[in-house]
């Protein structure tokens, strides 16, 4: 409550962000312990969480005021005109102070109530079990085992306490590759393919020093590839480009040849696995850019859709500059190299970046969910993140930025897994039981810290954090919606071959713009396919039941009655069933259903939305005394 | 002439490969008049494969050893290779495919032998006359009536046989108008919005030239427009050209129209793209959607470079500046180009789509492109003579239509519910306007359609579409009347490249495909009301 100097602004105008002949909005700001909250004049509320800021500026002083520019991490950017500069430096400074906190208690998560008794809260964290998850794979078996070196974190902090090793390597075996990889994150099972009985493994990578070699590493590699009976050799993918990894060594023979001339040869295996101590390895290398490219090129993506008067040239042009959809290609095909080792040559594969909780995590995560159906329904989908994301220590909080930190940790390797999966549910309209309001809602709070699931930057933290008891999962919430983010087409039968194999040609990768656009509701389509399709499928089901209830009527009555009664009766009971009737209730609820922000139904939309309205300006030019274009508006929306 | 002269060779053995997803088809190759045919032997239970030589776009060959490959790129935009057995064999088909496909006379072309089962002649011929929308017209108004000035085509060879115009203006003053603009294409309703009491018309370009001629007949003309829609009325003319092109045209005798000439109009410029550059951009686009190895920066950069979307972009907000003039600002439209006969329908005719709910149902659509393309004298045995493969120099090919089809369905992906007919209603019209069966698109005006009876001589796609059983492709399940206009956003954002067009034979969309069939589904099972319980995963009924 400190850092709000100003509660309330008045007469704060609201752009239009892509106008150019400054469209606005009047109303009045609020400023909130969490949110910014701005009321129009049409008693219209936009709400931003303080949380979801990512930049706030103060533009130049103008004529009418005080613009002030707020970038949120969700894609949506407002930008304010301020009557007086003192309100604004206000409210400049605030949020500055609220956006960014330092400590992880004065997230909103911890003071967030949404009125749960400690039982439903403690039974929404039970909500997803990883223990579970490995016996639906078919871990521990005659090859796997849980193995109990990591219990106290002691051999590798950001790991989860329980992972799942080849029931032959030995604890020794663990803590001396544990030692070899960077940050004593040593191969463990991620996913297992019972059919196959192949595994995803990964790990991070190799931390050679000078002495490019470590036996504990190799006979755990060696005892992964033995746990598949099916196939001798494995893979190794490493997920970095190798050009990069070329530079790098060439950096690392520079300080080594300061250093010493004869070790700097030896550098020269640190980084990747030496191909000569391994046997049945075979390498692979998938060129996923780090995470300061992914920052940059969604930098550069962000730029490109948030000028005004965009042409079509310049978007395309910019797209390709940004790299953000090759980068998209590169995640996806990584995943299907994957998933095809498994599914072709019934190998195991081990996956790895530098730190193993990147790339590492989408290129698993993705492959798993190419494998299995499981993970494209809406639970399993939530194990999914649990598993290969939070459990394994993605670091959501310096990713997110969630606390006042280095902003070069940021970067939106997250939101890529989330791009990659709405291009499969694309490409595979039925495949998948969410829909992309789903993924835009996982989005949504992955930075909105409103839920304990994503603080922290792995298991052993949010333990200390006692996130289980001072907050709330975000995944029971989603189930009580779950009808908002359900896939209408959604068939699990319709999946003959459970494997996807997606087409990563160029054509296919689309600009995702619910997502980076979420909030610019004019470039949208105009009218929800979902919501009549979600309409229609509860309607029929209605109508089935109705004429299950009809039959078990006839019958009831053929038991007891004579036929005149019977077609009395019946008629009576049809006619409230009408198709005509019911097409009408149909349609009034169609307006009633709150729509998700995402997936909007527009009535009609009008001109003065889009952008070619300001060629009608040059309707105007001559004779003002037209009828404007705010009249209109209002003329259309009654 | 005989087809048979320039049938080198009868039959050859071949075998056929259609494109990625479909099996390669093995038989007896065989060339007729208008068709290519495949029939594969005795044993195989498929049927016939059959080409249509009229949409073949250009063919290449070559031989190696004692066999040939040819390559036949289609207007559909469908590729397909042909080995066959023996050098022989297969330069005498390519040379009878090259002659036999290229062939310049209407009425030998295959409508006027094309006999369908189930369909008579004539029929569907009458559904969209100009009378029939003159009567919709003047149920709401009396400043307009029908002339029949044109009756024997002396007016303007390029318009149909009756047109619209403003009651108070004579025949005479027409026959001086028509005089007046380029191929007599003097200004004619094309729309009249009744929520507004405003009219959108076209015409061609003034032949004002060096020396700014003037027609007070036309000026005459246009005044009537004003006058009649209200005191006080404005108008504007929605040039499709740029000012530095339309001050150009002077010089070749066009123009465009001086302010002092017409008062309360006044001249906006949208220069929309045509003629060659616009089918040097569809071939462009075509030769990036050909090549599935290439990089993702190098396809965005083409995409980029080939400008169709751009062109999208301009056409839809053009329509949308017409639109909005009649809608918001109370004003009478007029749109022209040069002739009048492209860029001109294609604003038109989208800016009625935009305001007018009729027109976006099956039948009004139908009406829209009878009436607005096909009447109002879009050229499109000129336009459509080659599609975007041919190595001929294109001379008057221009995708001008294609352009139209493909905002139609921008617009059906912003509406989802607005629009009656689906994508495949697009995709038959535009294989259609390339290559027919039908004589519905033959010729490039009415008149030269009435010299050579297409009438009474050919089948009228209308009536082939409005089979029941080709209902499924064509309409959109999702259909909801919407009686309001419908604006689309043209930011780049929200232009999609239409892959079911531009990708369609090279990415078969299996999947999409099967949920379309599964909305079909559900929306169908809605409307018989459940008469059919339980089991919702069943296949549909055909």
């Amino acid at each position: 409550m400190e850092h709000i100097r100003t509660t309330k602004v008045e007469q704060v105008k609201l752009l239009d962000r892509f106008s150019t002949s400054n469209k606005s909005l009047t109303g009045t700001l609020y400023l909130t312990a969490t949110h910014l909250l701005f009321i129009d004049s049409h008693q219209k509320e936009t709400w931003i969480l303080h949380h979801h800021i990512a930049l706030v500026e103060k533009l130049a002083l103008t004529t009418s005021g005080c613009p002030l520019v707020i970038q949120c991490k969700n894609f949506r950017t407002v930008h304010f005109i301020v009557p007086r500069e003192r309100d604004c430096h206000d409210i400049y400074n605030s949020l500055l102070q609220l956006s960014k906190q330092a400590k992880y208690e004065d997230l909103y998560a911890f003071s967030y109530n949404p009125k749960q008794n400690d039982s439903e809260r403690l039974r929404g964290w039970q909500l997803v079990d990883l223990a579970e998850e490995y016996k639906r794979m078919g871990v521990p078996n005659s090859n796997w085992q849980l193995s109990d070196a990591n219990r106290d974190y002691k051999i590798c902090e950001t790991y989860p306490r329980e992972l799942y090793v080849p029931r032959i390597a030995s604890k020794p075996i663990i803590v001396g590759s544990s030692k070899f990889r960077s940050k004593g994150r040593f191969p463990v099972l991620s996913y297992y393919h019972q059919n196959k009985e192949a595994a995803i493994c990964r790990c991070s990578q190799p931390l050679s020093g000078f002495s490019a070699r470590c036996l504990e590493d190799e006979h755990l590699l060696q005892a992964i590839s033995k746990a598949n009976p099916a196939n001798r050799y494995m893979y190794v993918m490493d997920t970095r480009p190798r050009h990069r990894m070329q530079s790098w060594w060439a950096t690392q023979k520079d300080i080594g040849r300061i250093i010493l001339n004869a070790m700097a040869n030896r550098a020269a295996g640190k980084g990747y696995e030496n191909e000569d101590n391994y046997s049945n390895i075979r390498f692979q290398f998938v060129g996923i850019e780090n995470i300061h490219v992914m920052r940059s090129s969604l930098q550069k993506l962000l730029e490109v859709n948030g000028t005004k008067g965009l042409s079509v040239s310049d978007f395309y042009s910019g797209l390709e500059n940004a790299g953000w959809l090759r980068h998209i290609k590169a995640v996806m095909d990584a995943a299907i190299f994957l998933a095809k080792a498994i599914m072709v040559e019934n190998a195991s594969v081990l996956v790895h970046c530098s730190d193993g909780w990147d790339r590492t995590s989408q290129v698993c995560s993705l492959g798993s969910l190419l494998l299995d159906p499981y993970y494209r329904t809406i639970r399993g989908f939530m194990v999914l993140i649990e598993k290969d994301w939070i459990s394994f220590g993605h670091k959501y909080s310096e990713r997110c930025g969630h606390l006042d930190g280095d902003p070069k940790e940021v970067s939106p390797v997250f939101t890529q897994f989330l791009e990659c999966v709405w291009h499969l549910t694309e490409q595979f309209p039925q495949a998948f039981e969410f829909n992309e309001a789903f993924l835009l809602q996982i989005h949504e709070h992955i930075h909105s810290c409103q839920f304990g699931n994503f603080i922290g930057n792995c298991q052993k933290e949010r333990e200390e954090l006692k996130l289980k008891e001072k907050t709330y999962s975000l995944w029971p919430f989603l189930l009580d919606d779950q009808e908002k983010y359900v896939n209408p087409l959604y068939s699990s039968t319709s999946q003959k071959p459970a494997v996807l194999e997606p087409n990563t040609v160029a054509f296919h990768f689309k600009f995702w713009r619910n997502m980076y656009h979420q909030f610019d509701r004019t470039l949208h389509p105009r009218q929800s396919v979902f919501n009549i399709i979600m309409n229609m499928n509860e309607q029929n089901k209605q109508l089935q039941k109705d004429v299950k209830d009809l039959e078990s009527q006839i019958k009831q009555h053929k038991n007891k009655q004579t036929d005149g009664v019977l077609t009395k009766e019946l008629l009576n009971s049809v006619r409230p069933e009408s198709p005509a009737l019911k097409t009408s209730l149909c349609l009034k609820e169609q307006t009633l259903l709150p729509v998700n922000d995402a997936l909007r139904t527009i009535e009609g939309s009008n001109p003065a939305d889009n952008r070619y309205s300001e060629y009608a300006d040059e309707f105007s030019k001559a004779e003002p005394a037209v009828v404007s274009s705010e009249y209109g508006v209002a003329r259309m929306t009654c | 002439m005989e087809f048979s002269e320039l049938i080198r060779t009868g039959q050859a053995q071949a075998e056929l490969l259609r494109g990625p997803e479909m099996p390669p088809l093995r038989g007896t190759l065989c060339v007729t008049g208008h068709h290519l045919l495949l029939s594969p032997g005795p044993q195989a239970t498929p049927d016939l494969w059959l080409l249509l030589l009229r949409s073949v776009d250009s063919i290449e060959k070559r031989v190696a050893g004692d066999a040939g490959t040819i390559t036949l790129r289609c207007k559909d935009l469908r590729v397909l290779q042909l080995d066959i057995e023996g050098v022989e064999a297969t330069l005498d088909i390519a040379r009878s495919i090259e002659a036999l496909s290229s062939l310049e006379s209407v009425i030998t072309s295959f409508p006027f032998f094309y006999r369908p089962k189930g369909l008579r002649l004539g029929e569907a011929w009458h559904f969209h006359p100009p009378e029939r929308y003159y009567k919709r017209i003047a149920r709401e108004t009396r400043a307009w009536r029908l002339s029949e000035a044109n009756e024997d085509f002396s007016l303007c060879p390029s318009y149909p046989r009756a047109v619209i115009v403003p009651r108070a203006v004579d025949d005479d003053a027409l026959a001086r108008s028509a005089r007046f603009r380029q191929g007599g294409r003097f200004p004619v309703l094309s729309y009249y919005h009744a929520p507004r009491g405003t009219v959108l018309l076209r015409s061609s370009q003034p032949l004002t030239g060096r020396q700014k001629l003037r027609c007070a007949e036309d000026e005459e003309l246009l005044r009537a427009v004003l006058a009649e829609a209200r005191p006080g009325a404005r108008g504007f003319i929605v040039d499709t050209r740029s000012a530095q092109a339309a001050k150009q045209a002077r010089m070749t005798g066009g123009g465009t129209e001086a302010k002092a000439a017409y008062p309360g109009w006044k001249r906006l410029h949208r220069p929309l793209e045509r003629g060659r550059p616009l089918q040097e951009s569809f071939v462009r686009l075509m030769e990036a959607c050909g090549d599935p190895e290439q990089s993702m920066d190098r396809w965005l950069s083409r995409l980029d470079g080939c400008r169709w979307l751009s062109h999208v972009k301009e056409a839809l907000s053009t329509a949308c500046l017409a639109a909005q003039g009649m809608e918001w600002e109370g004003a009478c439209i007029l749109v022209h180009g040069a002739e009048g006969t492209d860029s001109t329908l294609l604003v038109t005719s989208l800016a009625q789509l935009i305001l007018d709910p009729l027109s976006r149902t099956m039948a009004g659509f139908q009406e829209l492109i009878e009436r607005e393309w096909i009447q109002a004298g879009h050229p499109f045995q000129l336009r459509c003579a080659h599609s975007a493969f041919s190595h001929t120099r294109p001379k008057h090919e221009a995708p001008i239509f294609l352009l139209f089809l493909d905002c139609v369905w921008q617009l059906g992906r912003q509406f989802p519910l607005s629009l009656e007919f689906g994508e495949g209603m697009l995709l038959a019209l535009f294989d259609h306007s390339y290559a027919s069966p039908f004589g519905t698109f033959l010729c490039n005006s009415e008149k030269e359609r009435c010299l050579c009876e297409v009438r009474t001589r050919t089948h009228s796609l209308w009536s082939g579409l409005n089979q029941p059983k080709e209902q499924r492709k064509l309409r959109n399940p999702l259909y909801v009347p919407n009686p309001l206009a419908i604006w689309p956003s043209v930011e780049p954002q929200s232009l999609r490249l239409w892959q079911g067009l531009f990708l369609r034979w090279t990415h078969p969309p299996e999947p999409s495909e099967v949920a379309w069939e599964k909305v079909w589904q559900i929306a169908t099972d809605q409307k018989t009301e459940g008469s059919q319980p339980t089991d919702s995963a069943s296949e549909p009924q055909p």
